[in-house]
């Protein structure tokens, strides 16, 4: 076992990462180790990067512990780039989070100067000789190049900036020239942030954490109706909306809700809120409070003002749809569903149920029944079909009598078979031949035997498969 | 412009009363004149009304019962049907081509899967404050405890007030003091055979355990007839195959079917 990561006493101290364990209880008894978990590492910088949206809506996870902010014209909110770090600084001070922090005009150059040089603000454009005397382990290439060009002589930055690119391009590829020119802020790129930026954002900041349910939903009625003037000027209404509530800890929880077609009503909004915020299983919990909540459309469409008909009919197709969005913003957008046709045969698959809050497109339509015929297939269907034991006259007919669930049932009527095959590109299923039976109080059941007799199996086995009304 | 706008409002003012009556006063009928009649020309629309499966085997029978009273009373609006995810596993889930073979477009049909009775219960009662839908089912399983007098006289007052009937399914339950308006127990019936003995159309025999106006408890028989979307009258004993065939004459003191179980014809 080795030392994964020490702190700032166990380097004065003079263990090191990658010392063994053993070594390390030598030299210093009293010392205390927890198992490294690099999951809940991931999970907790995740979570960092979370926390970090407050000053920006671009950060991007880096490495194992590295975030990396895109503050370009977010800086002024906070009174400029020193004051932004210096929150940054405290905040993470009052979690006991030790950190470094570079602003360059590049992610790399300010990646390389927060690892391994000067923590601060470089001018703009002094990247190139702010990053000179930085060890060639900066750049954050491959450990056997860096040791090669090492050994070649070259340990700095500055070394390798002076050396003419072609044949280090032939010799170590352009990822590495690539890299030099990012640290020397010669190219710019943009970060890929973890979560993808709104094409809308509102927020409001509190000097004091807001920690009343009363109070921080009024905040969020105001917010809405920030957004929704928004919308209002892009002519475009919201699908998806998000909320995050950012603790004064520096947790952030999202509450998202979602409407059936794109929406700017701020009263019917702030509604699916409340519903969503009532119905949460575990509750919004602020903490010592929120010091700033935001509120994101993560989703919009086009929407004209439009005016109603008269006759109502939109009203009422409007109606329902409310009635969807507040229900599933409750209940869970998994559980108000709507049924939608499939092109099979399979019972199984016949019918999918989709959120009802998605637009419905019908790619199949239902099978008509004939008129004057009976209930082809049955209102009620059984997922997975349960076994039953039956008593035919001969084998390849309908049963006499079958028990299920512990009960006999005599059948009186019966009609079949309905034989339904798996699609040919299906293997793992057999031709089944479906009877609709009734037994003599007046059930009627639909029954089948898996696998034809004779060609597919020697004893087919019964199975029950759904109730007809 | 203003005179416009308060002859709209006068106008609205002297059709409020009479939309209000028309609501309270709407029926629905079943289709099935012996049934109608008794009833008073049908089940009332914005009211509750509750289905009991007579015995848990008999639940797709009550929920088709129900579903079918749910499509005479909804017309063309679209109906929402509140299931327990419980009776998915005991009786099997609500499947759309059945509702195909029944009369009714899965299209038009919202269904909310809710986790356990208090879930039933207040997404149905949230739904039926909606005025724009047909109707409202409930599928119950059980007897839960937070189905009280209470509970159901919100529920029979949020019908009254929307105008939407609420057909509440109620299957391994002992029939219970509820607001309803009306309470049938529902239990399957050997439908009328068709041709080589197939079974046929969805036939229930169904009991009016209690109704608001005091009506005394009466059995009928009615068949579902999905071409018309209503109910027809149906056989009260079960027949012998359509075809015609020599029976033997009958002793008058048995009664009629004794010699015709296990009277079995191949199909297909």
């Amino acid at each position: 076992m080795r030392l994964a990561a020490v702190d700032a006493r166990a380097v004065e101290l003079g263990l090191v990462p990658g010392l063994t364990l053993a070594d390390a209880r030598v030299r210093t008894p009293d010392l205390l180790v927890a198992d490294h978990d690099p999951l809940a590492d991931a999970d907790f910088l995740q979570r960092l990067a979370d926390g970090c949206c407050r000053y920006t809506p671009l950060v991007a996870v880096r490495g194992a512990d590295g975030l990396v902010l895109d503050i370009t014209g977010c800086a002024h909110l906070f009174g400029g780039e020193a004051p932004l770090a210096r929150d940054i600084f405290a905040r993470l001070a009052r979690r006991k989070l030790a950190a470094r922090c570079a602003i360059a005009g590049t992610p790399d150059a300010a990646f390389a100067l927060a690892r391994h040089g000067r923590q601060g603000a470089v001018p703009p454009g002094q990247e190139a000789h702010a990053v000179r005397g930085l060890p060639l382990r900066a750049l954050g290439a491959a450990p056997e190049i860096v040791t090669a060009l090492n050994r070649a002589g070259l340990k700095t930055i500055a070394d390798l900036a002076a050396r003419p690119r072609a044949p280090l391009a032939a010799r170590f590829g352009d990822d590495l020239l690539g890299r030099l020119d990012r640290t020397l802020g010669r190219i710019d790129i943009r970060i890929t942030p973890h979560r993808a930026a709104p094409s809308c954002i509102v927020e409001r900041c509190f000097p004091e954490p807001i920690a009343r349910s009363e109070d921080f939903e009024a905040a969020l009625d105001m917010l809405l109706g920030k957004a929704v003037r928004t919308l209002e000027e892009r002519h475009e209404g919201g699908r998806i909306f998000e909320a995050s509530f950012f603790r004064t800890d520096g947790r952030v929880r999202y509450i998202v809700v979602e409407t059936g077609r794109p929406s700017r009503d701020c009263k019917s909004l702030m509604r699916l809120y409340r519903e969503k915020l009532d119905s949460l299983a575990d509750p919004l919990d602020p903490g010592f409070g929120f010091d700033l909540i935001r509120l994101a459309i993560l989703h919009s469409e086009s929407l004209d003002p439009a005016q109603q008909s008269l006759d109502g009919r939109q009203v009422d197709d409007e109606e329902i749809t409310a009635l969807v969005e507040r229900l599933s913003a409750r209940f869970g957008r998994d559980r108000v569903l709507r049924y939608a046709p499939q092109d099979t045969h399979d019972p199984q698959r016949e019918a999918t149920l989709r959120p009802a809050v998605e637009a419905q497109v019908e790619t199949a339509s239902w099978r008509e029944p004939l008129a004057d015929d009976p209930p082809a297939r049955p209102l009620h269907l059984f997922e997975p079909p349960q076994p039953i034991e039956t008593l035919a006259e001969v084998p390849d007919g309908p049963p006499l009598k079958f028990r299920w669930r512990r009960v006999m049932h005599e059948i009186a009527r019966a009609e079949g078979p309905e034989r339904i095959a798996p699609e040919w590109w299906r293997t793992d299923a057999a031709t089944r031949d479906y009877y609709r039976v009734e037994d003599a109080a007046g059930h009627r059941f639909w029954v089948f035997r898996d696998g034809l007799y004779g060609r597919d199996t020697e004893r087919p086995r019964w199975f029950m498969h759904g109730l007809f009304a | 412009m203003n005179a416009q706008r308060d002859a709209l409002a006068a106008l609205k003012q002297r059709l409020l009363p009479h939309g209000q009556d028309g609501a309270r006063a709407a029926f629905f009928s079943t289709g099935v004149p012996e049934l109608d009649g008794p009833l008073g020309g049908g089940l009332p629309l914005g009211a509750l009304h509750e289905v009991y499966a007579r015995a848990p085997a008999d639940s797709a029978a009550a929920s088709g019962f129900a579903l079918a009273l749910a499509i005479r009373g909804a017309g063309k609006k679209p109906l929402l049907w509140v299931r327990q995810d419980f009776a998915d596993g005991e009786a099997g889930r609500l499947h759309a081509p059945g509702l195909v073979e029944l009369g009714r477009d899965p299209a038009s049909l919202v269904l909310v899967r809710a986790r356990d009775a208090s879930g039933v219960l207040r997404a149905g009662l949230e739904a039926l404050r909606c005025g724009a839908l047909g109707a409202v089912g409930l599928d119950l399983w059980g007897e839960p405890g937070l189905l009280d007098l209470t509970a159901s006289r919100r529920f029979a007052l949020a019908a009254a007030a929307s105008g939407v009937p609420a057909i509440m399914v109620r299957i391994a339950a002992k029939p219970q003091p509820s607001a309803a308006l009306t309470r049938w127990s529902v239990a399957a019936a050997p439908s009328r055979p068709l041709l080589a003995n197939a079974p046929g159309a969805p036939s229930f025999s169904i009991r009016l355990l209690r109704h608001r106006a005091g009506l005394e408890a009466r059995d009928w028989h009615v068949e579902w007839d999905r071409d018309r979307c209503s109910f027809r009258e149906g056989s009260p004993r079960p027949e012998g195959s359509t075809l015609s065939r020599p029976v033997v004459p009958l002793p008058a003191h048995r009664p009629f079917a004794a010699g015709q179980t296990g009277d079995l014809r191949r199909a297909g």
